[in-house]
């Protein structure tokens, strides 16, 4: 951070008020590249709950839904249930090396282009310009007495933030709910506490955040920045000011009369008056600096101006910046971008992806989960025979009912019921119908002839009567009394 | 220390005097708003030690404007259990125990409730899985000294068994055998009722404990020892010995026979309570269909789960 001229005294104070930014409009690629990010961004947020797809009368048709009351996450053709979370937790690695990737090949480029911080500041700040004017507007009314006119565009202001801030919320919980249904439940009062406490929340920090920390929460609250500096290297690209080109600096009529004696920056301040964290990226390198580029589009235009050619700012790696300094050509921008970390990253990144697709279209969609019931171990029944209790499980996770078949095998004269069935008419083989979407918890009783080893290793296995093969099997143990002598008994 | 206080030349920011190795540390000012958080969890907290109990004094701590306390949260919540649980508890207490089995969604909230008292009031003689000792019957098996249907199980445990000052209680009484037979003669007999679950082979010794059965034992027992549970007189040909089936075993019940005893709960647990208990015994495993002249539960078509008959 640029240092204020207060802080240098021996008695600095202990706390440093937020300096005022107001960052000028600039125009120019990076800024129109912002604005089609920001464009794609709101819109996959704001659109994205609204989506319909159709599963069959016994899922919701929300295309994108995270149903935390009924444990399933759905997105498009994919059902994820809560066992299979590790696809999850697979998605969120894949956007951690994704970070890495972007942040080891362009920087800060998340930060920059990307993070809702910016993006949300963004339009903040486009708001603000809108009602204020531009930054000596901005200014200007900042400093001015309270009076009619700075109390309504104060709070005319505040009032767009807030609508912004507001949706913001409320697009966030249509996530977790049929979008729909939530909307006219929520204006009803109908809706879940915890959907008006989140979007009271989010309207909150967005509004905070957005209207009036802005570049307080990059610099101080996120941790990002500072892992990122220790994930970039000399080959990173960075927006960076060419003091070798640019220094000495001079305005552009003293720089006309003596053209040796300056460089190419004229002093003018456009890359401070455009920047939205107000720092001075000519201090070189900074925790400060987004890497938004928009110093470049300011120093660009500058350049066009006084006939100079671009790039006195522009993004440029360590590397490049000793070869330009010493007077060589720099790297092309695909060779900075491809390189072994980078690929590394990049390698990762893929393979997840990969096995995550792979694991997607092998998983079965029908499983069994059977547990021995260990209290009591066994019951011996009035003609001598040992019966095992079990809590089997199947999981039908297709949207559709199914029948499935449970088969007890490789378990001499064992037979199989449940507590609503009788033994007198058990066999080997036994139905159940399974909800849709849904778990089928049941016990099972099994019982077998009391000859036999003290552990004897089956099989319980499902398949569905759907033709399709779908089914699971689960090894399990027949436990009988030890050492059983029969002159003991 | 304090003195070595200078300007940090590339950030312009005193340094807090401090020098390791060569190496300083900067006294960077704090953020305002930070400061302001921090007044900002003080005023929190004074609010929260005048709404909740906070300070401690000597009996006591201070008991809060809103006379909040875990305890008392826990009995509302305890309150709103109870009125959720109402409709379940009002029609449990409505239906007759004949018909409970009949109605699923009731007995499996039946069975889930008795599964919850049961651990509380009969884990302390049938064990926690229900699976009984010597003396105290394992109620998973399809063996019952009076009865497994659910009218039976539900009468035993409103009633209980040899409780003196109870009229309905259950009672049998078997004759202690020693003097009355003599110890030849009993180890005839024991050989005998050995051998009619097969833990014996028959011999002449068990020919003439067949003899004294039928004198002494089948009035109760039943002529084939298989008992009747309106004494209840224990079945002596299946596979489940409630003393143990051994020699030695046999031949102390046969001269001391056995008194056991169950508390009634009609005193006890309230009625709703107890249907639960039964049902949940009902539904271990060894639970019996009604007697004959209740009428039998037509099977729910739409029931999730059915046997496949043979």
């Amino acid at each position: 951070m640029s240092s204020p001229e207060h802080l240098t005294g021996p008695n600095q104070p202990l706390y440093e008020a937020r300096k005022g930014v107001y960052p000028k409009a600039v125009d120019g690629f990076f800024r129109r590249l912002k604005w089609g990010i920001m464009a794609v961004t709101l819109a996959i947020y704001y659109i994205t709950p609204w989506l319909r797809w159709d599963r069959g009368p016994y899922a919701p048709d929300q295309a994108v839904l995270i149903d935390l009351a009924n444990r399933r996450f759905y997105m498009f053709q994919i059902e994820i249930w809560p066992h299979e979370f590790y696809y999850v937790v697979g998605l969120l690695v894949m956007a951690g090396i994704g970070l890495f990737l972007v942040t080891s090949a362009v920087g800060r480029a998340w930060c920059g282009y990307a993070c809702p911080q910016t993006v949300w500041t963004d339009l903040f700040q486009h708001v603000e310009r809108y009602i204020d004017g531009d930054r000596n507007a901005q200014t200007r009314l900042e400093t001015a007495p309270w009076g009619p006119q700075k109390i309504a565009k104060r709070l005319g202001k505040w009032s767009v933030w807030l609508f912004i801030a507001f949706w913001t919320g409320g697009a966030w919980i249509m996530y977790f709910a049929d979008a729909p249904t939530l909307v006219r439940d929520f204006w009803s009062g109908e809706a879940a506490p915890v959907a008006y406490a989140t979007v009271g929340i989010l309207t909150a920090t967005t509004f905070i955040f957005g209207g009036f920390m802005r570049e307080q929460v990059c610099i101080y609250m996120c941790p990002w920045p500072r892992i990122q500096t220790a994930m970039m290297d000399e080959k990173s690209l960075l927006v960076t000011y060419k003091e070798w080109r640019g220094e000495k600096r001079g305005s552009l009529k003293a720089a006309q009369a003596d053209p040796a004696a300056f460089g190419d920056c004229i002093d003018c301040n456009q890359c401070v008056a455009v920047c939205p964290t107000g720092i001075d990226i000519r201090e070189g390198p900074q925790i400060g600096c987004i890497t938004c580029a928009l110093c470049i589009d300011a120093c660009d235009n500058v350049m066009a101006q006084i006939g100079k050619p671009r790039g006195l700012i522009d993004y440029c790696t360590l590397d490049d910046a000793e070869v330009e300094k010493a007077g060589g050509t720099s790297h092309p921008v695909l060779k900075t971008l491809f390189r072994p970390r980078t690929l590394i990253y990049f390698g990762i990144w893929v393979s997840i992806g990969l096995a995550m697709l792979f694991t997607l279209g092998q998983r079965t969609r029908l499983d069994l989960a059977v547990q021995p019931d260990r209290n009591p171990v066994y019951v011996r029944l009035s003609d001598g025979s040992i019966r095992n209790n079990y809590t089997l499980k199947i999981r039908n996770m297709e949207t559709r009912p199914r029948i499935v078949d449970v088969y007890v095998e490789g378990l001499p004269g064992a037979v199989v019921w449940t507590p609503a069935g009788k033994r007198e008419f058990a066999t080997q083989h036994i139905h159940f119908a399974v909800a849709p979407d849904a778990v089928h918890k049941v016990q099972l009783f099994v019982a077998a002839p009391a000859e036999g080893p003290e552990h004897s290793e089956f099989t319980i296995s499902t398949i569905a009567r759907t033709g399709d093969e779908s089914g699971d099997s689960d090894a399990v143990v027949f436990e009988r009394p030890e050492n059983e002598e029969e002159e003991e008994e | 220390m304090t003195e070595n206080k200078r300007i940090d030349e590339p950030t312009g920011t005193q340094t807090v005097g401090h020098e390791w190795d060569g190496i300083e540390e900067l006294d960077t000012p704090m953020p305002r708003w930070w400061v302001f958080t921090f007044w900002g969890t003080i005023v929190w907290a004074l609010a929260y030690i005048v709404l909740y109990p906070a300070i401690p004094m000597v009996n006591s701590a201070t008991q809060g404007v809103w006379n909040w306390s875990s305890r008392g949260q826990f009995e509302q919540e305890l309150q709103a259990e109870a009125v959720r649980r109402a409709p379940i508890t009002s029609a449990l207490a409505a239906i007759p125990v004949e018909q409970l089995a009949g109605d699923e969604r009731l007995y499996q909230a039946a069975v889930e409730g008795g599964r919850a008292a049961f651990k509380v009031h009969c884990v302390q003689c049938h064990g926690s899985g229900a699976a009984g000792s010597a003396g105290y019957p394992n109620l998973n098996d399809d063996d019952w000294l009076w009865g497994g249907d659910m009218p039976a199980i539900h009468y035993t445990l409103t009633n209980g068994i040899r409780q003196p000052d109870h009229d309905e209680t259950r009672f049998s009484q078997m004759p202690a055998f020693a003097g009355v037979l003599s110890n030849g003669e009993i180890d005839a007999v024991t050989s005998y009722v050995r051998s009619l679950s097969g833990l014996e082979k028959a011999s002449p010794k068990s020919a003439t404990g067949a003899a004294l059965f039928s004198n002494n034992c089948a009035s109760c027992h039943g002529v084939d020892g298989k008992g009747l549970r309106e004494f209840g007189a224990p079945n002596l040909t299946d596979g489940i010995w409630l003393y143990g089936g051994d020699k030695a075993s046999l031949t102390t019940t046969v001269n001391n026979a056995r008194y056991g005893v169950m508390p009634r709960w009609n005193n006890r647990l309230d009625p709703v309570t107890i249907k639960m208990l039964a049902a949940y015994v009902h539904s271990l495993g060894g639970g019996e269909a009604n007697p004959a002249p209740a009428a039998t539960p037509v099977p729910d078509p739409a029931k999730v789960a059915s046997n496949v008959k043979p």
